[in-house]
This record gives structure tokens, C-alpha cells and sequence, in this order.
């Protein structure tokens, strides 16, 4: 049932669990986690691997769900949402972007960045609508400085034009959120800061809504707040910090 | 935006990245190339053998049913049944609507003599005694004919010449044949009457005592007198140039035999042919049965290709043969039959007429036999049937083995392509949008599979006898033995509905096999696919 918010709350996280089982042990990721991400600000989730935070993520995210607790989305409860409305919200309401980019190399990079329109679309809607997505597909790539390596596979591709082809991707459908999990941990250091440095200019210049996991305390540090995680549960909330 | 965004993904419309990425699949995982070979495989096979099949199959209904009429009544008394005209009203008034066609006719075992160099070759046949004029109505018996002149109107009377025009190997016949050989036989006569004179003084014996009877190949100009010749026209009355007897038309494998010559190449040799004079020894039609001895000119050969009717049929006059046999009434003239042909209209239930004309003349007061064609040739049509049926089963066990072949393919893609599956749920796919890319990955490898099968099948068909003629060149051993088969080329025939259904089931086997490497792609936990390595 939603409940109502701080209007500038864009997701909220409530007492969420989520425990796994190996060989009947159960292991304890999440303990009691209480979050919220806020509108127009980008939030780090910092931690150490194994403190949950991708487990966090994954959550809000609705790719996994949690033992108990709740998550809304700008007031709607999106944990416990029907199969559809769950879909519909990766796809629509949030952009995810991975550690491995995780793009279809079965796709050239404008064709990863359509992907989220043609799945959200029927295929007689995205054809009658196919030269607008293109062009939005083709501004994206423009966005990320990625234009000029429209028609390449991610196999002819860096790792940092293939986190951009991501962003873009992420981009495509105006989500309300970016979910960046470890956007910079398989880039080199200064790809990775050249993809944070993309990543502020777009909260920046379009006021889009970040959530970034990593495990960097200096990529957290350029967050306007920043969460630790330690063994499941939230520490304490760092000070507000300013980006020079 | 956002409406238009929930409707169309609640509804269970197609979605473009699901056919996007089967293509992309279909041309870059080659594995599946194997797969897709396999259908193809299957596809043409099934084709070919098919059409084959069917090819056999109608040449073989076209042959059996070309001298078998749609029903044939048939009597068993040895006198036949009289007043054809009279059953044939009874019939009309039981079934006359579907009947467009009717001929009488007399069936009686017989014995052919061939006189062949000298020596009697004898044939036991059916012989049949038709009408000219109706027999064509109720069978095809003209088309099998030699000469092309009695193949539109048949007529026992010799011809000229011009007999089987397109056989080069056919010896010369007609009454040209037939002058020459009496002209030939007749010099040789008088050459051997001269020789006779000269050598009589010299000669010992008495006419009373005329020597031994000479064996073996002979010139003898008049055929063997082996027969009761008590019937026949008077021999001195009688000028084979210009006359005939009663004429015949025989089976041509009665009086001929196929054989390979030391070239190998197939040859056949007559024993007589249009133009020659055979007899025939058959039953009259009394109930203390007598043999009736006749003297006939062959005046045609029947070729429709069945061993079974070419080697035991032969024809003459409805009329005459009644004669012959004494099956006509001397206080009425009243003629009888043995059998009566009926021909059917196009889509007329064969079995139905045969059923009500049972009824009409139950076996238990009429000796007769009423069969439908397909009744008389049952057991061969069903073992063509149940051969073509266990040859479609094998064969589309060839196709099944392909759907495991894709089975084992799409579950080898699925685990190579989790993290992308991963992926796309993450981008917001469903479970089912999952599952349709691979199901349609079947569907597209089962109809890219089958659709070039149906080409090369096609092709095949098309080129069947240059392929056979290659593979024969190649083997050096014969794929269609004429001396057995009777045809000069292979039969086929396509039905579309077979390669709809051939189609149709190779590319419901490629969907089946896709069913469960697909379920499997959309039950993966979206977290668990994308941390797949």
C-alpha cells in the first residue's frame, strides 16, 4: 500500500532483508536496511565486496526481491508489484547501468540503446515510430560522445566507449532514476573519472536522479550523499558533500 | 506516453527485439547451421519420396484402372448371363444416375498358340470378347493401344503399317508385313515342292511310309497342325495376303519377351506380331463344355505397362467370341455375357453403387461378383499405401532426430547467452519475451530449414531423371530398371497439400524442440544470469 512521502523522495527502501541459503545456512546480506534516494541528487552507496550493496541494488532495482521490508517508488510500492508493472519499471521509470556493461553483442551500439524502446514497444509501434526513437537513440550517443561509433559491436569497442554505450542505453527511455552499479570498477582510472565526470554532468546540466554503488571512497566522495554499508546494514549517513 | 508505454507491453503483441536478436542469432551462431541442415535434409527427403511415390502411385492407379472399369459385374456361370440389355435396364433403374457409361462383354480362360520358327509357344489368357463401340466408355483400353489409329477408335481390323511409330526396335507389321511374309512362305513352298520332285524318283519310300516327323526350328510355310481344324475357313478358300481371320488384340508381353543384349541395352523379341495369325483354344459356353479351336490375326498389341494385364489379356469381338463360344439363344437370338462394365460418374461413390447393385442381385440367388476396380486390386493398393505411410514415418523420424539436434543446440545458446538474458530482463523484458525470442529463434530456424528443403526437394523432382542418369553413370548400375518397371522415365507428381504438411510438421518439430531450452531461458533469475560466467 503506498504511503505518502517526502515529495522529493524518488525511491525509498523500508526495513528490507534479504537473506541467501547455501547448503541449508542461511547467509544474512541485508539486515534492516532503511534508504532513500532523493530527487535531483546523486547518492553513493559505498561499501566493501560482500556488504550488500549490490544485493541493495539488485532490489531496488526489483531484479530480485527482498525477505521482508519495502521499496517505493515515488510513493508506489514497487517490491510487491505485479510481474508487468515490476517490467515496466526497469524498463520505463529506471536506467541501470553494470560493472560489465553487460551490452547485447549480438547489437551495434545504437541497437543496444534502441533495445529498451523496442522491448517497451510492440514491434508496430516501434516501426511507426522508428525514425523518433533513432533520432533520440542517435542524441544519445551524442550525449555520451559516442555518436561517431554508432554502427560498432561492443566487440570493436573499449571498455569505457562500452560503460557509454551503456549510459546511453540507460538514457534512452528519460528514466526518472540511474541505478550505476560500480559504473567505473572495470575502468581504468582515468576512463573511469572521464565516466564519472559524465555521469555528474548529466545530473548536473539535466538534474537527473543517481544512485551509484562502488566500492571507492574517492568516486563516493564526488556524491552529493553518501551511504556506507557494512555487513548488511547502513551505517551512517557522510556529510553532504559539494563537487568543486 | 506512459499509458501507451503499460499497454503495450501488458499486451501480447510481438516485440521488435525479439526478431531482432533471432536474426542476429540465426547469423552468427553457426552451431545452429548444423540444426538447420538437418531440416532441410529431412524437408527434401520427404519431398522427393513423396512425390515419387505419388508419381508411382497414380502412374500405377492410371494402369490399373485403365482397363478396369468403376465396376464390373461379373458372372460365373460358364453360359454367362443373358439379356445383358435387360440387367443393364435393372441397373440403370438402381443407380442410373451415377452411371455414364456401360459395355457388355465375354471373359473366358484360354490358351494362345503362337506358332514361333516352328515351335508352339503357348500362353494360358484371359480372353475377352468386348464391344468396340462401348468398351472405350467404361476404360481406358484404346490409350494402351499400338497403333495410333486404333488408340482414338479401336477396330480388329489389321492395318496397313505405321505400328507403334515411335519404337524404333518394333519390326514392320500390318498388311504390308503380312504380304511379304505369305509372298516369302509361298516361294519357299514352291522352291520346296520343286525340290520334292527332283528328289522323288531317287527316293525309296513308299507315300504310305513318309519317314519320320522332323523336330526342331522349320520353315514350314502353314503353322503347325496341332489343332482341331475343324472349324476353320477351308484352307484353299482361304489367301492370307488379302484376307484375315477373326481378329485379336494381345497383351504384348503374351507374345513378346524383354531381355538386355550383350550391350546391355534392353531389347525386346516378338514372338509374333500385327499381322501374324495365332490360335485360340477356349470353352464353349454349353454345360458339357467343348474346346473351340480358332484361328485369329493379331491385328494390334495392348502395352499399359501392369506385367499383370500385359502378360495375360487378350482381345477380340464381343460378337464373334459369343459366336464361338454358342452363347447366343437359337429360338430368340438373344446374345449372354459374362460381364457387364460400368463406368461412374466423377465423384460418385464407387463403394455405395457397388453396395445397391449387391442388394439388387444378392449372391445368394446370382452367381455374380460385383467388385468395385479398387476392390480387384485391394491388396496391391493397400501395400502402396501402407509403404508410403511407413516411408513418411521413417522419414520424419529424420526430422524428429533434427529437433534434438536442435534441442541440444538452443540449450547450448541458452547457457551461452544467460547474461544476456540477464540483460534483457534487467531492460525490462518479461519472462514470456524471453521465452519467445527462443521460440521464435525455432520457428524462424525451422522455417529458413524447411523452406530450403522445399527448394532442393523441388529441384530435385524437377532434375530426378538427370540425377538418376548421373547416378547411373557413376554406379554404372541402373536406378529404374525398365525390363521391370515399364517406364522410361520417373513418375512424379507434387501435391501442394504434401508440402504444406511437410512444411507444416518440420517447422512444428523445430518450435517443439525450442519449447524447452526457451522455458528455461525465462525461469532464470534475472540476478543469478547477470553474475553468469
Amino acid at each position: 500500500m503506498a504511503r505518502k512521502m517526502n515529495s522529493e523522495t524518488v525511491l525509498q527502501a523500508r526495513n528490507i532483508h534479504k537473506s541467501y541459503h547455501k547448503d541449508r545456512i542461511e547467509v544474512p546480506v541485508l539486515r534492516g536496511v532503511d534508504f532513500e534516494v532523493t530527487s535531483g541528487l546523486v547518492t553513493a552507496l559505498v561499501g566493501r565486496s560482500g556488504s550488500g550493496k549490490s544485493t541493495l541494488m539488485h532490489l531496488l532495482a526489483t531484479l530480485d526481491q527482498p525477505d521482508c521490508g519495502e521499496i517505493h517508488f515515488q510513493g508506489e510500492r514497487i517490491d510487491n508489484a505485479p510481474r508487468s508493472r515490476r517490467d515496466r519499471y526497469r524498463n520505463h521509470d529506471i536506467g541501470i547501468i553494470f560493472q560489465f556493461y553487460h551490452l547485447l553483442p549480438e547489437l551495434s551500439a545504437i541497437e543496444n540503446v534502441l533495445a529498451p524502446t523496442m522491448i517497451g514497444k510492440s514491434a508496430w509501434n516501434f516501426f511507426l515510430h522508428r525514425k523518433e526513437a533513432r533520432r533520440r537513440a542517435e542524441a544519445m550517443l551524442d550525449r555520451v560522445g559516442l555518436l561517431h561509433r554508432a554502427t560498432h559491436k561492443p566487440t570493436e569497442m573499449s571498455g569505457g566507449e562500452m560503460q557509454r554505450a551503456a549510459i546511453a542505453r540507460a538514457l534512452m527511455t528519460d528514466p526518472t532514476l540511474l541505478l550505476a552499479d560500480e559504473p567505473t570498477g572495470n575502468l581504468d582510472t582515468e576512463t573511469g573519472l572521464d565516466i564519472l565526470k559524465l555521469l555528474t554532468n548529466l545530473n548536473q546540466d539535466d538534474g537527473l536522479t543517481i544512485l551509484m554503488i562502488t566500492h571507492d571512497d574517492s568516486i563516493a566522495e564526488s556524491a552529493d550523499r553518501c551511504h556506507r554499508m557494512q555487513d548488511g546494514q547502513l551505517q551512517q549517513e557522510l556529510p553532504e558533500l559539494q563537487i568543486a | 506516453m506512459h499509458t501507451d508505454v503499460l499497454q503495450s507491453i501488458e499486451s501480447k503483441e510481438w516485440y521488435m527485439y525479439r526478431w531482432l536478436l533471432c536474426f542476429r542469432y540465426l547469423r552468427t551462431r553457426y552451431i545452429a547451421l548444423a540444426s538447420i541442415i538437418s531440416v532441410t535434409l529431412g524437408v527434401a527427403t520427404l519431398i522427393v519420396v513423396n512425390s515419387v511415390m505419388a508419381g508411382f502411385s497414380a502412374e500405377m492407379h492410371e494402369r490399373l484402372h485403365g482397363l478396369a472399369s468403376d465396376i464390373l459385374i461379373e458372372c460365373h456361370a460358364s453360359g454367362g448371363m443373358p439379356d445383358p440389355d435387360g440387367h443393364l435396364e435393372e441397373i440403370m433403374n438402381v443407380c442410373g444416375d451415377d452411371v455414364v457409361g456401360s459395355s457388355a462383354s465375354v471373359h473366358v480362360p484360354a490358351m494362345l498358340g503362337i506358332d514361333f520358327n516352328g515351335q508352339l509357344i503357348t500362353r494360358h489368357v484371359n480372353f475377352v470378347g468386348l464391344d468396340p463401340e462401348t468398351y472405350d466408355n467404361v476404360s481406358h483400353f484404346g490409350r494402351y493401344l499400338l497403333h495410333p489409329e486404333n488408340q482414338s477408335q479401336v477396330d480388329f481390323k489389321l492395318r496397313e503399317d505405321g505400328y507403334a511409330p515411335d519404337r524404333e526396335d518394333f519390326p514392320g507389321s500390318g498388311w504390308l508385313y503380312r504380304r511379304a511374309r505369305v509372298a516369302y512362305e509361298r516361294a519357299l513352298a514352291e522352291e520346296k515342292a520343286r525340290l520334292e520332285a527332283i528328289r522323288k524318283p531317287a527316293n525309296s519310300l513308299s507315300p504310305e511310309n513318309p519317314g519320320p516327323p522332323v523336330g526342331g526350328p522349320s520353315m514350314q510355310i502353314s503353322p503347325p497342325q496341332i489343332f482341331n481344324e475343324n472349324s476353320e475357313i477351308a484352307a484353299s478358300e482361304f489367301d492370307p495376303a488379302v484376307e484375315q481371320f477373326p481378329g485379336i488384340i494381345l497383351g504384348i508381353s503374351t507374345c513378346s519377351t524383354r531381355m538386355r543384349d550383350e550391350n546391355n541395352n534392353v531389347r525386346d523379341h516378338y514372338y509374333c506380331r500385327p499381322g501374324d495369325d495365332v490360335r485360340m483354344m477356349f470353352p464353349n459356353a454349353s454345360d458339357n463344355a467343348k474346346v473351340v479351336n480358332q484361328k485369329f490375326t493379331v491385328v494390334d498389341m495392348y502395352e499399359s505397362g501392369m506385367s499383370e494385364y500385359d502378360s495375360t489379356f487378350a482381345f477380340c469381338r464381343l460378337d464373334q467370341l459369343q459366336e464361338f463360344r454358342g452363347m447366343i439363344d437359337p429360338a430368340t437370338e438373344v446374345r449372354s455375357v459374362t460381364t457387364i462394365q460400368l463406368k461412374l460418374a466423377e465423384g460418385a461413390d464407387l463403394n455405395a453403387v457397388r453396395d445397391a447393385l449387391r442388394r439388387r442381385f444378392p449372391p445368394n440367388v446370382y452367381a455374380y461378383n460385383i467388385q468395385t476396380w479398387r476392390d480387384m486390386q485391394g491388396p496391391l493398393l493397400a501395400a502402396v499405401r501402407l509403404e508410403t505411410t511407413i516411408l513418411n514415418i521413417l522419414l520424419f523420424l529424420i526430422i524428429a532426430v533434427a529437433g534434438f539436434g536442435i534441442l541440444a543446440t538452443f540449450f547450448m545458446i541458452v547457457v551461452e547467452k544467460t547474461r544476456d538474458i540477464g540483460t534483457l530482463k534487467a531492460l525490462g523484458a518479461s519472462g514470456g519475451g524471453v521465452m519467445s525470442i527462443f521460440l521464435s529463434y525455432g520457428l524462424l530456424l525451422g522455417f529458413v530449414g524447411s523452406g530450403a528443403g522445399l527448394i532442393g526437394g523441388l529441384l530435385f523432382v524437377d532434375h530426378i531423371n538427370e540425377i538418376a542418369s548421373l547416378i547411373e553413370k557413376v554406379t554404372g548400375q541402373e536406378v529404374f530398371d525398365p525390363t521391370v518397371y515399364y517406364f522410361t522415365e520417373i513418375p512424379t507428381i507434387i501435391h501442394p497439400f504434401t508440402l504444406v504438411w511437410v512444411m507444416a510438421g518440420a517447422v512444428g518439430i523445430a518450435i517443439i524442440a525450442s519449447v524447452l531450452p526457451a522455458l528455461r531461458a525465462a525461469r532464470m533469475h534475472p540476478v543469478k544470469a547477470l553474475r553468469f560466467e
